[in-house]
């Protein structure tokens, strides 16, 4: 292999990859004078999380929706559809809920702060504030950070519980499964590890879509381009670690 | 700007306030050990006593000739016969339940849960709240009727031998 396409497939990953935990370490240890500001972060609470509460709990809906319609179609085959309180409240709880809403966040949440960042950098503020010795990683990476990490498991748990409504109204309401069946079979069924897995993960996702939002906006090119270009890395990069870390984490829990 | 700020506080405090009630409520109310929020339904509670009630649940439904007609309320350990007493909710409209009614535990299809259906007796009069059902069925047990099944299968070949 020519010593060029290694450069590009290894090295410049690897140092990426050193780039960020480096950049994740500066900004947690900047995240502890943050706390100081509540209000930059209440801001940013309502910026990643209130506003994104509507994608999130109609999203929820029908992904709860179509989870009962599939289901009831499936277990009716084996005269168990009774069980679909339990099919779906464990589909959405350990695995829907997290990756869903965390693509969502990434989506509409990352993005917007990768850009608002990365335009804070193309027009010098950051720069400005340095001048004045103001840390921008504290007063504009941690608080966007932390307020994306508070509201992403946050927004996991509204989805869940709109998730299981929507399975509900299908199944219990259009499709006949009995109501007392649909919850007391989920009930017995779903334990506390379980939904303790669903919150978890949207924990670790929420962490790393914040991480990799702030990153690529501190890190993007000075140009109206290189912002553009950032909030697609945001994206792609965010997708990717979330689908990666959901089976890594899978793994570590069953 | 002093009033956009109050909107924006108080748009975060619902959102926060809705996402822990969102979590309160996983974690409480889902898993069985959970608390309960959900009150009595209405209608009068009638118990059964069974030898073995199999995986009955509290919840699952209480059937007449098919018809869902209430839900089981609870299920308790009777400590002096050593049976399973459950009781049930029944919906108020089916009041004319006769009271020497015979009570079995079903099994909805092959995977799915119990559920106790009731057939009715002859008699005259009627249950009522608090009442009794005496005549009760348990559930099959599938290993039971497993082992049944090929106990017999191994005594009848035994004799063919002779």
């Amino acid at each position: 292999m020519n010593s060029a396409l290694t450069d590009v497939l290894f090295v410049r990953n690897v140092r990426k990859f050193g780039a960020v935990a480096v950049f994740c370490c500066r900004m947690l240890v900047q995240c502890v004078p943050a706390l100081a500001r509540p209000q930059l972060i209440v801001s940013q609470i309502y910026n990643a999380g209130a506003r994104s509460l509507i994608i999130i709990m109609l999203s929820g809906l029908f992904v709860g929706m179509v989870l009962a319609l599939q289901g009831f179609d499936l277990l009716q085959r084996f005269g168990s559809e009774d069980a679909l309180g339990v099919a779906s409240a464990l589909a959405l709880l350990k695995e829907l809920t997290p990756v869903i809403t965390a693509l969502l966040f990434a989506g509409r949440a990352g993005t917007a702060l990768t850009s608002e960042i990365g335009l804070m950098r193309a027009t010098d503020q950051l720069t400005a504030m340095e001048m004045m010795a103001v840390d921008p990683l504290r007063y504009v990476a941690a608080p966007r950070f932390l307020g994306g990490a508070i509201s992403m498991p946050l927004l996991a748990a509204v989805f869940s519980i709109i998730g299981l409504f929507g399975a509900q109204l299908v199944g219990v309401q259009l499709m006949g499964v009995d109501r007392g069946s649909f919850w007391s079979q989920m009930q017995s069924a779903v334990g506390l590890k379980d939904v303790m897995e669903g919150v978890v993960k949207s924990l670790v996702f929420g962490f790393a879509c914040s991480l990799i939002a702030v990153y690529e906006g501190y890190h993007a090119e000075a140009t109206a381009a290189g912002v553009g270009l950032a909030t697609t890395r945001t994206v792609v990069a965010s997708s990717v670690l979330i689908l990666l870390l959901d089976y890594v984490l899978t793994a570590f829990f069953l | 700007m002093r009033n956009n700020n109050r909107a924006l506080e108080i748009g975060t405090g619902l959102f926060v306030l809705l996402g822990f009630a969102a979590l309160l409520f996983l974690t409480t109310q889902l898993p069985s050990n959970g608390l309960k929020l959900i009150g009595p339904a209405k209608g009068y509670s009638v118990s059964a006593s069974f030898d073995n009630v199999g995986d009955l649940k509290s919840g699952s439904p209480v059937t007449m000739a098919g018809v869902r007609i209430g839900v089981v309320q609870g299920i308790h350990f009777d400590p002096k016969d050593y049976r399973a007493v459950v009781s049930m909710r029944l919906e108020p409209q089916f009041n004319q339940i006769p009271d020497d009614s015979f009570a079995s535990i079903q099994t909805q299809g092959l995977l799915g849960g119990k559920y106790i259906g009731i057939s009715p007796g002859g008699s005259e009069k009627f249950l009522k709240d608090g009442g009794r059902i005496d005549q009760t069925q348990s559930a099959i047990v599938l290993e039971s009727l497993i082992n049944k099944f090929f106990a017999g299968y191994a005594s009848k070949s035994e004799e063919s031998k002779k």
